[in-house]
């Protein structure tokens, strides 16, 4: 507003000179008075008038010498007629460098100063009207971006109320799944049971019809006069039965075979002898048994190092594309990809006999209880989602974006400004990285911390903290000054020091409400 | 900048040593050599004082105009030496010793003496058997010269001023071939042989020190026998065995082995002097100014390393009576030895002496030992310290007169990032109305360290930088470091290379060693060729970018060579001539500079003076610009040991000295950083400076009131300008230190004589910085029997001498002007020194007890040479007497004009006047108003508006 104001003044100025010892300004100018005694501002002391400006500090204030360079604390003005009034320090009076536009401060120092005011005054002009222009439409895209800010809260609002809502129902919904489920487990476990016991039963008996059997070639065998009766002479001839393992089966330990008889008939023998005997007979004419095919071992191969995949440290996740792709760099340089450990073949069990297939009630109510699983654990699934995208939500709508919401739509947005070495990103309220250009590992220039405008202007100027760290430095950090423009850019990155860098972002949202000009000449005129 | 925190900071360790305290840090300090790592230092300490081996040959004397040359004799390996006397014009005198038909010439140092120095008469005055006695010219000196065994005393009168090689350590290792016979047990066998006529030799010393002399048993017969020449040899074609074994031909350090092709060819000898307990000197040691004694420790070591910078030369010893200086010219690798035989003793031990009129008079000695080259000692008889300061300069040459901006504040960081960024801190100078002449671009400025070019991102204007730079007349100083990026795209490498100008190998190709760059080759700077062109390369045209407000700044000169042997180069590597490094190491740094100056000088065609920072330098480098005390950290006790640093390299004519202000190593808080810059405002190279990994410390960054400190320190600088430029002046034209140790003016207070936490200005001005943390006041030692100071700031009188309780704020710099003293002002402090330089001068007068007062001040156009080519310059005489104050020319040689005028004359310690008339020729009278304050005695004359060079005289009546 002022601003504004100041070159219409200083027009008037000049259009009216008035009569005023060098140096003092329009305001001051009653306080030199030619006709009287000069007194200091400060009241200090006071002095003949001619020796205002005579080149000798006499007030310690300095104002005794507003035209020269003689006091330390003096204030020297230029008029600046077509740009800006302004004060410099007296020490920059006749010092050989041109400080005021219009070049009365080196009135007599030998040097030539150009009066580049009007010029001056005009580029001024056209900036101002260039920002003026920026900030109006950039406080226009601002106000639009407050609306979608706030549609956006209010969406994201009723989102997470209608997600909260639908939390609830699905969770009702979880339970009624887990019941069914649960209902339907109970038949189907049963009937698996009884499927499973049938099957038992059936084996069991499989297996003693074949036991009979093998007792009855073996009595038949055994039975070398096919008197139907296995004596003890019989059973001698198979030596592979000796007890006590002298090599011999003698009389007694034959007799002790055959239950303390002499002989056996074809049904004691099936009964018991053969129950004593079995393990170690051998039929004849048989070569010795093949030896029992080696259970498959399971050589394992040598289990692959179990490397977790070191996740890289959780990130926030509101910005999955973004992390995606960071992780894949990271991954990239840092764990080869392993392949997944084998799984150990099922093979082994398919050696042991195969349950028969259900029957169709039971295979009925598997299938049922299959289902009804399915349903729960997607039920439960989305469940979870829901939960996430709550969170989420709640995340993002804690976050602050400003007095109006008007920084929300830089929330998972990332800006890039590329330099002759590097790339450096800015993701908004996420972190700040950089990447040289030509390979070489990303580096963490500051995760989101704080806004960290001074108090007047505390949504000016952002704080990235805890960045990598630096060799026998801090951690990185990133300052971000935010200015006013009609776009969303980085327009610069510096490190002014070791280790800690400044971004400017340029951002409708910073822009401030123009005033109007026309209004403020009325206000002061 | 730093090659590695872990070896720069050996410096620091070296003042924690000092200091007996606890460095936070640690430093390995294996990485350098002790003397006993250093085999020719361990074969020269092993000779132990007792009677020397060598003999003068009386009976060869020749005597001519100017000089006297002897033949001497090692009486064990029959090696004959030649030994030249000269007396020198303005009580000097000179001795050589060298080989009297070497096996091939050994290295003599060239370029640092100014000139021959002219020789006065000497006579032979009297003779005995075993002595002969010279007078030296009109000096009323004496020496007896002793021809068995060896030695010389020098006698002012009746007094015994200092005697050489009375200890008998004179130890001169011949040049030799090498000898392939075994060595085992031979010193056993010498020992037997030369038994009788070690007592022989014995029984014929004057002044025997019988429990050193006589060899000893035990443990310790093996070394001394290895070390005392007399034992070596009774046959001549036998090499001297000992000192081979000794790592005399090949010797290794970690793991760098230096050849040593020419065998051991080291020289020391002793020097005593009686009756002086103080010595100074030897720059630039991180301790007390104040030498100490070195028995049971290592010597001090003068090798320059990208660590220590240790350095120089001269010697000054100081009594009351008389000040002395040594000045050992050797470019090798040198240690020094200093002992004193009331090291031990108490203060009231020594009171006790004193006051029983008997025992020993206080006596210190002095050795020194060098690798290679000749004995070349001036000795510097005074009687003043300003004799010695003349003395020394007349032959190394006076402080360069810097120019007037060099003066003033600089300010440097590791790095300014880009143009950009140099334009912000240009700005921020203004905006913060902190005055600044000279902004510094460090190594990161230039394209991939390639000196002479520069980063095309980020400097890709450099003449437009300096042209915005220049417009506010401001200047900046660019790193122009000696190793060169061995890069066949790099035309400066093309160039060296193909000229075959840079440093070989033992084996005669390019010696490449590991600097900034990375592979780097070393410029060999000894040769004149060389110089000439690299002089040449800072043309306008050839240094691209360049323009004449920018100077340049040689850092690593040592040479730093990270993968060398100590950080520097091989010593056997080869320069022109067929020199090792080993002879000249410790000239490389000087002469880079000089090269540099030069090239600054040529730019110019001769016109402009030159500014040049070096981080090196040997003596006669004051020539050539200023030098700076290396990269020290943000500590107090850093801070505190520039004050000693500086004032050693002042001693030996090395004037133009600074610390880096805040710190180069780590950051200071605002309170150190207040403080550095208020000492700093009173040294003479004002420089703040900082490591690439430290936060960003502009005098902005620490708040409005540290600002408002920081301000205020730079000011008083600013102010003080002309008082600056005048010493320098005088120093320029005698020598004269221009930081001094109180004792330099105050010879006969022996209080001043271990003071070195406050120095001169001139003779003006007293300054005692705060250098303590938290410090709430400081005592001040006021020096001077019956005369007055004058608070600088409160203008409050002190009588003197006195301890005064000075309490201190955070603004506070205690600095005092000595009653007697006027001193010129410029209180018209401007952003730069440039826009001053037509700003009306203020005299403070501050009278004597006597009520009396003089000063003077020195005018020119502030950077070229025409006040010495065309004598366009004034000097002004100001005193005070009876009542009035008189403006004279001080040189009416000097004519310049200059607009400058006299605002304000503040006389300190006046009563009030009933009138003040200021008189000058062909004007009428005219009357002057003024100020009297009477609580203080400041009697404030308003606008005297005469011209600076006219003569006046203003009366008080």
């Amino acid at each position: 507003m002022l601003l504004l104001l100041l070159p219409v003044l200083s027009a008037l100025a000049s259009a009216v000179e008035v009569k005023r010892p060098r140096g003092v300004s329009l305001t001051n100018h009653h306080f030199y008075e030619e006709s009287k005694p000069f007194t200091c501002l400060d009241g200090s002391s006071t002095i003949a008038f001619d020796w205002v400006n005579d080149d000798y500090c006499d007030c310690q204030d300095g104002s005794d010498e507003p035209g020269t360079s003689a006091c330390p604390n003096g204030r020297f003005h230029c008029t600046n007629a077509g740009y800006r009034p302004q004060y410099i320090p007296s020490s920059r009076v006749n010092d050989g460098v041109c400080d005021c536009c219009d070049a009365t401060d080196e009135y007599n120092s030998g040097f030539v100063c150009e009066n580049t005011c009007k010029e001056m005054g005009r580029k001024e002009r056209e900036a101002l009207a260039q920002m003026a222009e920026v900030a109006r439409e950039g406080f226009q895209l601002k106000q639009r971006l407050i609306e979608e800010a706030s549609k956006g809260r209010e969406d994201k609002q009723r989102t997470l109320a209608e997600l909260q809502e639908g939390k609830k129902s699905l969770e009702q919904q979880v339970e009624t799944l887990r019941s069914t489920k649960e209902a339907a487990e109970k038949p189907e476990k049963e009937a698996k049971e009884i499927h499973q016991k049938n099957w038992e039963e059936q084996r069991a008996a499989e297996q003693a019809a074949r036991e009979q059997a093998r007792a009855r070639e073996a009595f038949q065998e055994l039975d070398d006069d096919g008197d139907g009766l296995v004596s003890v002479a019989e059973l001698q001839t198979h030596v592979e039965l000796d007890v006590d393992g002298d090599g011999t089966l003698s009389e007694t330990e034959a007799q002790t075979l055959l239950g303390n008889a002499l002989q056996a008939d074809a049904s004691s023998f099936q009964d018991s002898v053969w129950t004593a005997i079995k393990e170690n007979y051998k039929p004849e004419g048989l070569p010795d048994a093949a030896p029992l095919p080696e259970a498959p071992a399971e050589e394992a191969p040598e289990p692959q190092p179990d490397l977790p995949p070191e996740q890289p440290a959780p990130e926030d996740d509101y910005d999955e594309e973004e992390e995606d792709e960071a992780d894949d760099d990271e991954s990239n340089e840092e764990e080869p990809k392993v392949p997944p450990p084998k799984q150990p073949s099922d093979k082994v069990e398919e050696d042991v006999e195969k349950l028969p297939p259900y029957d169709e009630a039971t295979q009925a109510l598997i299938d049922a209880a299959q289902k009804a699983r399915e349903q729960f654990e997607e039920a439960e699934k989305s469940l979870k989602e829901m939960e996430d995208s709550i969170r989420n939500l709640e995340k993002e709508i804690s976050f602050d974006f400003g007095p109006q919401g008007e920084f929300a739509y830089l929330y998972s947005q990332c800006y890039e400004l590329s330099t002759n070495e590097y790339i450096y990103r800015l993701c908004p309220f996420n972190r700040v990285s950089q990447k040289p250009k030509h390979g070489g590992a990303e580096t963490n220039l500051g995760s989101w911390g704080s806004w960290a405008g001074s108090e007047e202007n505390k949504f000016s100027v952002m704080k990235y903290e805890h960045g990598t760290g630096c060799w026998q430095g801090p951690n990185r950090s990133t300052t971000v000054k935010l200015t006013c423009g009609k776009e969303t850019v980085v327009t610069s990155t510096t490190e002014p020091s070791r280790c800690e860098y400044l971004m400017e972002l340029v951002t409708p949202a910073a822009c401030q409400e123009p005033r109007d000009p026309s209004a403020a000449d009325h206000d002061e005129l | 900048p730093s090659p590695r925190l872990s070896s720069r900071l050996g410096m620091a360790a070296l003042v924690w040593t000092a200091l007996c305290l606890a460095s936070a840090i640690a430093v390995d300090r294996s990485n350098f050599k002790t003397c006993d790592q250093s085999s020719f230092c361990k074969r020269q300490r092993s000779v132990k004082p007792g009677s020397s081996p060598y003999r003068a040959l009386l009976e060869s004397l020749q005597l001519s105009q100017d000089s006297m040359k002897l033949q001497l004799v090692n009486e064990v390996n029959k090696v004959p030496l030649l030994l030249e006397l000269y007396g020198l014009q303005g009580n000097m005198m000179r001795i050589k010793i060298n080989e009297l038909s070497p096996l091939h010439p050994r290295y003599e140092v060239p370029d640092v003496l100014v000139r021959d120095p002219p020789a006065t008469w000497l006579a032979v005055t009297g003779r005995d058997d075993n002595s002969v006695e010279l007078a030296l010219g009109d000096s009323g000196h004496k020496l007896i010269l002793t021809g068995k065994p060896f030695r010389m005393d020098l006698l002012q009168g009746r007094e015994l001023v200092l005697s050489v090689n009375s200890r008998g350590l004179l130890h001169f290792e011949h040049l030799r071939h090498r000898c392939a016979c075994p060595s085992p047990s031979f010193s056993d066998k010498v020992s037997s042989s030369v038994g009788s006529l070690w007592d022989k030799i014995k029984s014929l010393f004057h002044r025997e020190e019988p429990k050193e002399s006589a060899p000893a048993d035990g443990t310790a017969s093996e070394e001394s026998e290895a070390a005392v020449p007399g034992e070596q040899e009774s046959k001549e074609d036998r090499p001297d065995q000992a000192e081979e074994e000794l790592g005399s031909w090949e010797e290794t350090f970690k793991t760098h082995t230096d050849s040593k092709p020419h065998g051991p060819t080291s020289v020391g000898l002793d020097f005593s002097l009686p009756g002086f307990e103080h010595v100074y000197g030897i720059p630039e040691h991180a301790d007390s100014l104040r030498l100490r004694t070195t028995e049971g420790g290592d010597p001090y070591r003068l090798y320059n390393l990208d660590v220590f910078q240790y350095e120089l030369y001269n010697l000054l010893a100081h009594n009351t009576q008389r000040t002395v200086g040594i000045f050992w010219l050797n470019a090798a690798e040198t240690w020094v030895d200093i002992s004193s035989n009331t090291a031990g003793k108490t203060l009231f031990g020594k009171m006790l002496d004193y006051m029983q009129g008997g025992g020993e008079t206080p006596q210190t000695d002095v050795r020194w030992m060098s690798e290679s080259g000749i004995i070349d000692v001036f000795l510097l008889l005074g009687p003043a310290p300003s004799d010695v300061f003349r003395q020394y300069t007349t032959l190394t040459g006076t402080q360069a007169l810097p120019p007037l901006f060099a003066m003033a504040y600089h300010q440097s960081r590791w790095n300014y990032n880009d143009e950009e960024d140099v334009a912000t801190l240009d700005e921020g100078f203004d905006t913060h109305d902190i005055p600044c002449d000279v902004i510094w671009l460090d190594i990161e400025h230039t394209d991939g360290k390639r000196y002479f070019t520069w980063d095309s991102s980020k400097f890709p204007q450099p003449r437009n930088m300096l042209g915005h730079l220049a417009a506010k007349r401001r200047k900046m100083v660019s790193i122009v470091d000696p190793h060169i990026k061995v890069d066949s795209g790099y035309q400066v490498h093309n160039e060296i290379r193909s000229r075959g100008f840079y440093v070989k190998t033992k084996d005669g190709s390019d010696y490449e060693g590991w600097c900034w760059p990375g592979s780097a080759g070393y410029p060999d700077f000894t040769n004149p060729e060389m110089r000439a062109w690299w002089a040449s390369k800072f043309s306008y045209d050839q240094y691209e970018g360049s323009m004449e407000n920018l100077y340049i700044w040689n850092d690593m000169n040592e040479p730093s060579v990270f993968n060398g042997p100590e950080v520097t180069m091989y010593k056997d590597a080869l320069h022109q001539g067929g020199w090792e490094h080993r002879d000249l190491h410790n000239l490389y740094g000087f002469y880079v500079q000089m090269a540099t100056a030069q090239g600054l000088e040529q730019r110019s065609g001769g016109l402009e003076r030159p500014f040049v920072l070096s981080r090196a330098f040997f003596a006669g480098s004051q020539r050539y610009g200023a030098v700076w005390t290396g990269d020290n950290t943000a500590e107090w006790d850093h801070m505190k040991i520039s004050i000693p640093m500086c004032l050693s390299l002042a001693l030996v004519g090395i004037s133009f000295c600074g610390a880096d202000v805040g710190g180069f190593f780590k950051s200071p808080d605002a309170e150190l950083l207040v403080r550095w810059y208020q000492l700093g405002a009173y040294q003479p190279f004002y420089r703040a400076h900082a490591h690439l990994d430290t936060v960003r410390r502009e005098p902005w960054l620490f708040g409005e009131e540290n600002k408002a400190l920081i301000r205020a320190a730079i000011r008083q600088r600013y102010a003080l300008l002309p008082y600056w430029y005048t010493t320098f002046y005088h120093s320029y034209r005698s020598g004269q230190p221009v930081m001094r140790p109180l004792w330099v003016e105050y010879l006969d207070d022996v209080t001043t004589f271990s003071i070195d936490d406050q120095f001169l200005i001139g003779n003006a001005l007293l300054v005692h910085p705060v250098t303590e943390q938290g410090a709430h006041g400081v005592q001040v030692y006021l020096p001077g029997k019956g005369e007055v100071w004058y608070d600088v700031h409160s203008h409050q009188k002190h009588h003197a001498p006195q301890m005064l309780y000075v309490p201190v704020t955070m603004s506070s710099i205690p600095v005092y002007q000595r009653g007697g003293s006027i001193v010129p002002r410029k209180e018209r402090v401007r952003r730069s020194s440039d826009c001053m330089h037509h700003d009306p001068y203020t005299l403070y007068v501050a009278l004597s007890p006597q009520g009396t007062a003089e000063g003077d001040l020195f005018i020119d156009d502030g950077h070229t040479y025409n006040f010495e080519s065309k004598a366009q310059y004034l000097h002004r005489h100001f005193s005070f007497a009876s009542n009035t104050l008189t403006a004279r020319s001080a040189d009416s040689k000097g004519i310049f004009e200059s607009p400058a005028w006299i605002e304000r004359v503040v006389i300190l310690g006046a009563g009030k006047p009933a009138a003040v008339f200021l008189r000058q020729s062909g004007m009428p009278e005219m009357r002057l108003d003024f100020q009297h304050e009477p609580e203080t005695s400041i009697l404030t004359l308003r606008k005297p508006g005469v011209n600076i060079g006219a003569d006046w005289s203003i009366s008080l009546r």
